[in-house]
């Protein structure tokens, strides 16, 4: 076990971190590994709309020469890839839609260029569904992810590409953002591990807009101190997101390794909603869950019911608030300035706006945006906007409350396993109840992680999911390195 | 104007804020620079720009707030006024919706003969301005210089009936903004200007009529032929039997009427909500305190302090504090070492009809700087020149932009203060006119005047007119 091959199958953040601090492997063939590798599996699961190859060879290029300096970094030289809707400098980013097909990044967003100081190559931009919108990444314009599972089923989404890839271990790392469970679910359905951070955590500068005040950039990864790692370079301040306020230590990997060489969870508590046990579950998916949730009780947690009475209305409060925001955030989308413009002959400007949006948005976007214009509309804004907001603080004090009582909450990621694609296209009610589990973390602005514990009967992934309190990412991070480094063999790549 | 009508009108005035960097980047604030230069991802609403307040216009427009007697809300919300067009980059304007910065001010405003009222502020919130398009035929350019540029809204309550207190009220906000140094004021770029709601109803009538609003008005005198037009078309319309229609008008300039741009039924559904980048503003009363602290002098207490400090009679005064630029070029004047009383005049006088006759030029782009009519002021007060021959250099400097001291130089206008240069001139005076001398001596003491000018007239102005008149009094006393 020493060849890059070696490295990149096996994931493990310690041993890659280590292999290039001892210069038993280069940051150059790592990278060069994983670009090829990454295009080879490409062709079977579409996880990647662009190869940065050029700019990541510089990267490890100039990453190498600063190991060989003596230079430590925890992200040093290590490739990542990022999320098509994040702003890469001199790169497609296209948000998986017609509308930015053509669109090159003029500028990096805060998270990129974090990750450029690091020296972190960033090797690929990762397919997802068409702004984010969707559950499966089948409403890509780039075409439908596969999950490297089983070909016939989707990789979960929206941030399905950097999912799908982390699994067939294209490269370890890559960024994803959640709305509503979109770095999560396809962690759980591709049995990665995935940070949602707490919101004000992450810039989102640079970061397309799906709604403002729910997304949030996350890692998504083998495991979890790799996530460990990432937070601590790309989290913290940033003077071009007003919402972005919060401090970054840098300790979140030494936080999260410390936690998983613990012997005992003494004192610690794991909340257990009655609202979710009462959920419709598959049957592999609730063992599994409670397995887990029995190891943490066999080390020294303690298991308590909660109750969190208004998150049976997340669906209806996330739904009206994402596709209000998501309304006004695609408004700058209308072919005038860059993006696609529609050929037809216009007799107006209506007419071009008309045509360059019908023709550039893909259904499930359009579906959003009339939704969103409707639930802010004049006469409805009371009844749909306003409404929902006050559910939204309901929601938010219902875990604050849980929290005085529990450090954790434990639930599944998500209700079944991954799905067939197509399963669900039809009935985009039935898409939006895939996220029942993770829409209120976002609702409340709080952390949560999704890491893989177990298989079902057709060796499809299933994730837990622990919710934390504001600003207590890192709890999650040790406990999912805990139940890692204790739980051998959960955490393994995708064969393809 | 038919006196069986009233008028009704409330003002929006849009006054731009005198920042360098945009409301909600870091991206520079002059329109005036070469097109879409002063953009970046934020003002050119680029995927994944984010916008974040600019802590100069939240100053700016708390110290407009108090300046306009404003409560300063503790907490205000920004929020996204929605609607598409090509010079909204971003397809959303961000503006104040239900929670403004300030509300419930007010300002007295004199008009007509000493008529004095007190028009009440509903609010004034922050927003940023849009981009600039420009038309021709079937073509648009779009200029995003302007667009994020920080922008105070400020609100009357509908409590203004006439054309001269609309102007009044425009002036006055005008003076006090220039003053405190919140905007330029400058409305020929558009940095200052104003929509007119106006409606009309017979006298006595409780209920207000169907009203209008007459889009961005950026003048006073355009302000004051739009108010007249559109009542008087209003009154026409009702008394012809026909209805007012809610709507937007557009003032056209060259026509002098407004024009219909858009009904109600077109009119935008905004879909205002509170926008989730921006956390609510929060002040805290440290802060207003020291804004207001901060507060340049406004042009009342002004005008008070140059009429008690230079003992300028109140009058003057308040020529002198007619606007911001007027009252710095005096003081400007002072700080150079004129003495108060004569820079007054110079600058009321001769300085003012000079503007005035060059097409109203601005006194902040007169030829003669502060500076330069402060020394022409020192000439006159060392006896240089005299005051007469001052005024030949102030045409000639206002002319050719030269200073006092190289164009009497040039023109050799020294005034001549050596008296036995003078007392030839008196001599040869006295010699060539015996008989006047004679009426002198015999009490006819008028003509001592037509004396004084001969010797003067012989100098060619130069001579000092004091020592003059001491010469000749010694030379024709009897």
């Amino acid at each position: 076990m020493n060849t890059p091959e070696d490295f990149l199958s096996n994931g493990d953040f310690l041993k890659i971190r280590e292999a290039l601090d001892k210069k038993q492997i280069s940051s150059t063939e790592l990278t060069k590994l994983s670009l090829i590798k990454a295009k080879a599996q490409n062709d079977k699961t579409n996880a990647l709309i662009h190869f940065c190859d050029q700019q990541a060879l510089d990267t490890a290029a100039q990453a190498d020469k600063r190991i060989a300096s003596g230079e430590t970094g925890a992200l040093l030289g290590i490739p990542i890839a990022v999320k098509d809707l994040i702003l890469v400098k001199d790169a497609p980013t296209t948000a998986a839609s017609k509308m930015l097909e053509n669109f090159t990044a003029p500028y990096d967003a805060t998270v990129v260029s974090r990750l450029r100081s690091a020296s972190a190559p960033i090797i690929a931009k990762a397919n997802l569904d068409e702004f984010a919108m969707g559950s499966s990444n089948e409403t890509s314009f780039f075409g439908c992810v596969k999950n490297p599972w089983d070909l016939s089923r989707v990789p979960g989404g929206s941030s399905g590409g950097s999912a799908a890839a982390v699994a067939a271990r294209s490269f370890t790392l890559s960024l994803g953002t959640d709305t509503g469970g979109s770095i999560r679910q396809p962690s759980s359905l591709c049995g990665i591990t995935g940070l949602k951070p707490t919101y004000g955590r992450v810039s989102r500068y640079g970061v397309v807009a799906f709604a403002s005040s729910l997304d949030q950039v996350g890692p998504m990864c083998t495991d979890a101190l790799s996530c460990a790692a990432i937070m601590d370079v790309i989290s913290g301040r940033d003077l071009h997101d007003a919402t972005c306020n919060h401090e970054n230590k840098a300790d979140s990997f030494a936080l999260t390794k410390a936690y998983s060489e613990k012997q005992s969870l003494k004192g610690l508590k794991i909340g257990l909603a009655k609202q979710f046990l009462s959920s419709k579950v598959q049957t592999d998916v609730h063992r599994n869950v409670e397995a887990a949730i029995a190891y943490y009780k066999s080390v020294g947690a303690e298991v308590i019911e909660i109750d969190l009475p208004h998150v049976e209305h997340s669906l209806a409060c996330y739904y009206l608030i994402c596709t209000s925001e998501a309304s006004s955030n695609l408004a700058r989308y209308d072919g005038v300035r860059y993006g696609y413009r529609s050929p037809k002959e216009d007799s107006s400007l209506l007419d071009l706006y008309k045509n360059s949006r019908a023709e550039g948005f893909g259904d499930e976007v359009k579906r959003r945006i009339l939704l969103g214009t409707f639930a802010l509309s004049s006469g409805y804004y009371d009844d749909y906007f306003q409404k929902a907001a006050r559910i939204r603080r309901l929601i938010s004090k219902d875990f604050e409350s849980a929290f005085k009582k529990v450090d954790v909450i434990a639930s599944p990621t998500s209700p079944f396993t991954a799905f067939k694609l197509g399963e669900k296209t039809k009935d985009p009610l039935s898409m939006y109840a895939a996220d029942i589990f993770t829409l209120a973390t976002n609702l409340a602005g709080l952390p949560a992680v999704s890491f893989n514990v177990g298989f079902d009967q057709s060796n499809l992934p299933i994730g837990l999911q622990l919710q934390g309190a504001r600003w207590n990412d890192n709890l999650l991070l040790g406990l999912a390195a805990l139940y890692q480094k204790n739980n051998p063999g959960k955490n393994k790549a995708a064969t393809l | 104007m038919n006196n069986s009508y009233e008028i009704t009108i409330g003002l929006e005035i849009h006054a731009q804020l005198l920042t360098h960097s945009k409301a909600f980047c870091f991206a520079p604030s002059e329109f005036a620079a070469t097109e879409n230069t002063m953009v970046g991802p934020v003002s050119a609403g680029l995927p994944g720009a984010l916008p974040v307040l600019n802590l100069r216009a939240v100053e700016l427009a708390v110290r407009a707030g108090h300046c306009l007697n404003c409560t300063i809300n503790s907490k205000s919300v920004f929020s996204r006024k929605n609607y598409f067009y090509p010079d909204l980059p971003k397809g959303y304007q961000i503006s104040q919706f239900d929670l403004p910065l300030c509300s419930n001010g007010w300002i007295e405003i004199e008009f007509g003969q000493n008529q004095k009222k007190r028009i009440n502020i509903e609010r004034i919130h922050m927003e940023e301005d849009a981009g600039k398009s420009t038309h021709f035929g079937s073509n648009s350019l779009l200029n995003l210089n302007r667009s994020g540029v920080p922008l105070i809204e400020i609100v009357t309550k509908p409590e203004i009936t006439s054309s001269e207190e609309a102007v009044a009220f425009m002036k006055k906000v005008h003076s006090i903004l220039t003053f405190a140094k919140v905007s330029d004021g400058n409305m020929e770029e558009g940095n200052f200007r104003c929509d007119v709601n106006l409606s009309v109803k017979p006298v006595g009538e409780k209920i207000l009529g169907t009203r209008t609003e007459i889009k961005n008005i950026n003048s006073f005198r355009f302000a004051e032929k739009a108010i007249a037009y559109e009542a008087s078309r209003q009154i026409a319309l009702i008394q012809n039997g026909q209805r007012v229609i809610q709507e937007t008008r557009g003032w056209d300039a060259a026509l002098d009427k407004t024009f219909s741009q858009r009904s109600k039924e077109e009119a935008h559904d905004y879909r205002y909500f509170p926008d989730p980048d921006l956390p609510p503003l929060v002040l805290t009363p440290h802060f207003i305190e020291q804004i207001i602290k901060d507060t340049p002098e406004l042009p009342e207490a002004k005008k008070n302090r140059l009429a008690a400090k230079y003992r300028l009679s109140e009058y003057d005064a308040s020529l002198l504090t007619s606007s911001s630029e007027v009252a710095n070029y005096f003081e400007e004047c002072i700080s150079q070492g004129a003495p108060a009383k004569p820079a007054a005049n110079w600058i009321l006088g001769d300085l003012f009809s000079h503007l005035k006759l060059r097409e109203e030029l601005s006194i902040e782009r007169s030829p003669i700087a502060p500076k330069a009519l402060a020394e022409l002021i020192s000439l006159i007060e060392t006896k240089v020149i005299s005051g007469k021959i001052a005024k030949t250099v102030f045409s000639e400097m206002f002319n050719s932009g030269e200073t006092a001291s190289r164009i009497v130089k040039a023109k050799r206008l020294s005034q001549v203060s050596d008296s036995s240069q003078i007392q030839n001139w008196v001599n040869e005076v006295l010699q060539k006119n015996p008989e006047v001398v004679t009426q002198f001596q015999q009490g006819q003491s008028k003509v001592f005047a037509f004396l004084v000018g001969q010797v003067m007239k012989l100098s060619q102005g130069k001579a000092d007119p004091e020592q003059v008149s001491v010469l000749l009094k010694k030379g024709i006393a009897p």
